[in-house]
């Protein structure tokens, strides 16, 4: 007798393009996608409950291993939301140091998702493309702190480390190559009438919809709205630099392509204005108190990371531990449209989408 | 070798068979090797990397390696599996693609059968190499395979049709099914060959050979990024090897074929170069498709499964009818 089921499928923990250990339980019914079930946790290391047990500064080194791709911003987010605690004042030197870090930070967490996303859409050439360019900026890092994915570079009031000498000059050089393979990389990739038909029209929702998610980066301004809190809520020294917030109305993973390969554009931009104003001599720490011991009360700081706006909520109870600190982890809140995508869409586009909304799953779990 | 096809069956005749079957094995042993070796030197250089350079000088060993490191590997059967039709899923998949070597020509005095209807043999035989994949996959009592399986089926029934209306043209314009006689149309210089007049027919043939490979970018049964491995998921050992070995195998066949059909087989491009071996010619053009193959592959993303059979009964299937209709038209305008 014939009959027709659903197939349940198990796509990961342990799969190639769940970009670590994400799970999806699908319900198939050939290989359109009847309900998809997100399951989260597997690298959950609690990273919040561990951090009230920690001073401050130890805390870093924990951010670094949330978003493992884009570590500057996480240490940044932390440092600042401290800093806006205790009202202390940055050196400039520092802060256009760590500016500069996040900016290339930004461009390197860009490649890793282009090289990635390629992959998943079948293209393997890209991956070793990108990696090649992030390798440039993980060696700038690695003069830099001595570290080549987990920094722990920032310190509340300023950074641990001065560039040492010539590094600005190999950040400045670094500009024109990355825009001339930028370009490069759009003529390889970007026409792709094959990688065209796979993206297009794909995961699409409008703004509406993201805001209630409460989507954030390009996740957000694919739909259209012009949100980015570099422009919108100035912090570091952005208000400073002359760079645009590029937004499309489409909604679906083809903008969300674009808008990250011209936010690397804009981050060089960034990078070369911040290079030719960067101080040739200052303080690299801020006159800090050797305890960092904020006053009683509660802060939120929120930066633009590569993935989104993240966030940290501190509630300091006057002690050298924070009472309860919360990350708003983009990974995790962008995820959360992702059954709503899912359905009706096929096996193939399940990953298209997965790759598009860009997740780091150790942000994800934290 | 023609006559002794012609003669009844002997002990002699037999072992001839078998002994130039085993030569061919062999050559074509060789040929996957290497051609295994050589796609990944040239992804390698193309994705800025190096490619085997560690088993053996320059890697050469790499891909003996690597079958020996296959064939020495624990042989799993999942316990929930169809056992018989496991194990007999990679031996359907590879017996069609290496029998179909049997018709093929290398040069003029170089080949096993001259069947008159050869490309009829292998369009026959082709098809039987699908079975093979779509047992494997429902064998395996595995969701992934089973998806890689039938995802194969679709693309193979879907790509066949085009893949041999598209050599109707060249069929009509020599007259004949016989591999030799096709080549043998094409002779007097490469503005001779079928590639010229059947266009078309040739593009198609390319794209929808790819296609019956399941390379890039029509990897779809064996899609990494969404279905793990496809259909051999579950296999390991030896059987995965025959798994690789048949595709291998139909690397060797289309890029054969292709080379006979379209590209003048053993005749060199100009009269004046006739003094090269015709072997040399075949084996020439024969490198630069099997080259073209791996260059696809570093090259392309994977196209999606439903956009694959609409491209494949949406527009490969009517150009390589039009094609049909066109060159019936010019053939009795002409004559």
């Amino acid at each position: 007798m014939l009959r027709t089921e659903e197939l349940l499928l198990n796509v990961g923990p342990q799969h190639p393009s769940t970009h670590g250990v994400f799970r999806v339980i699908v319900k198939l019914d050939g290989e359109i996608i009847r309900e998809a079930i997100p399951v989260m946790g597997y690298l959950h290391r609690g990273t919040e409950k561990l951090a009230e047990d920690l001073s401050y500064t130890q805390i870093i080194p924990y951010t670094d291993r949330m978003d493992y791709v884009s570590a500057m911003t996480n240490n940044y987010v932390l440092v600042h939301a401290v800093e806006k605690m205790m009202q202390l004042e940055v050196p400039e030197r520092a802060e256009f140091l760590r500016l500069i870090v996040m900016e290339l930070q930004r461009i390197a967490s860009h490649m890793v998702w282009w090289g990635t996303y390629l992959l998943d859409i079948g293209a393997m050439s890209p991956f070793l493309y990108a990696f090649r360019d992030r390798e440039i900026i993980i060696d700038l890092f690695n003069e830099l702190c001595g570290a080549r994915l987990t920094y722990n570079y920032m310190r509340v009031g300023g950074v641990k480390w001065d560039a040492p000498e010539g590094w600005i000059d190999k950040v400045r050089k670094f500009v024109p190559y990355m825009r001339d393979k930028l370009e490069e990389y759009h003529n390889l990739v970007s026409g792709n009438e094959i990688f065209l038909s796979r993206i297009k029209g794909i995961g699409k929702y409008d703004a509406e919809t993201a805001i209630a998610y409460g989507l954030s980066g390009a996740n957000l301004r694919c739909t259209g709205v012009d949100w980015d809190i570099r422009k919108t809520q100035p912090y570091s020294l952005y208000n400073r630099f002359e760079f645009d917030v590029p937004v499309r109305t489409g909604g679906d993973c083809h903008d969300r392509y674009l808008l990250r390969m011209e936010e690397v554009k804009q981050s060089l931009r960034i990078l070369e204005q911040a290079v030719e104003q960067f101080p040739a001599e200052g303080e690299t720490m801020g006159k800090v108190p050797r305890v960092i011991r904020p006053a009683e009360g509660e802060v939120y700081a929120a930066i633009e990371s590569p993935r989104g706006e993240i966030g940290c909520y501190i509630i300091s109870r006057g002690k050298q531990e924070p009472f309860r600190l919360k990350f708003r982890r983009p990974s995790f809140v962008n995820l959360q449209i992702l059954p709503k995508l899912l359905v009706g869409e096929t096996m193939t586009n399940l990953i298209t989408i997965l790759g598009g909304i860009d997740i780091v799953v150790g942000e994800v779990d934290a | 070798m023609m006559n002794l096809l012609e003669e009844s069956l002997t002990w002699t005749n037999f072992f001839i068979f078998l002994f130039w079957g085993i030569v061919m094995l062999l050559l074509v042993l060789g040929f996957v090797t290497y051609a295994i070796y050589f796609e990944r030197k040239v992804i390698g250089w193309m994705q800025l990397r190096i490619g085997p350079n560690r088993t053996g000088p320059l890697g050469l060993l790499q891909s003996v390696a690597d079958v020996f490191k296959l064939l020495i590997k624990e042989d799993t059967i999942p316990r929930k599996a169809e056992r018989e039709l496991f194990i007999l899923a990679p031996i359907i998949t590879f017996i069609p693609s290496f029998t179909i070597i049997a018709t093929i020509p290398f040069s003029d005095r170089l080949f096993n059968a001259n069947l008159n209807v050869g490309l009829l043999f292998y369009v026959a035989l082709t098809g039987l190499s699908t079975i093979g994949i779509i047992l494997g996959g429902w064998a395996s009592n595995n969701k992934y395979a089973l998806l890689g399986g039938m995802r194969s089926a679709a693309q193979m029934i879907s790509y066949e049709v085009p893949l041999v209306i598209s050599v109707i043209g060249v069929i009509m314009m020599t007259g004949s099914l016989n591999l030799h006689a096709i080549v043998d149309h094409q002779a007097g210089g490469f503005w001779h060959w079928n590639f010229i007049p059947q266009i078309l027919g040739f593009i198609i043939f390319v794209i929808a050979g790819v296609s019956e490979l399941n390379r890039t970018p029509f990897d779809l049964p064996e899609a990494e990024s969404e279905l793990v491995a496809g259909y051999h998921v579950e296999y390991s050992g030896f059987r995965f090897a025959f798994f690789m070995l048949s595709e291998y195998v139909y690397v060797f066949v289309i890029a054969s074929l292709t080379s006979l059909i379209f590209l003048g087989g053993w005749h060199a491009p100009f009269p004046f170069l006739d003094f090269i071996p015709g072997l040399i010619w075949f084996l020439l053009k024969f490198s630069l498709v099997v080259f073209f193959l791996f260059w696809l592959r570093a090259t392309l993303p994977r196209v999606r499964v439903d956009q694959l059979m609409g491209f494949g009964w949406k527009v490969l299937l009517p150009l390589a009818l039009v094609n049909m209709l066109l060159t019936a038209i010019i053939m009795t305008l002409i004559s």
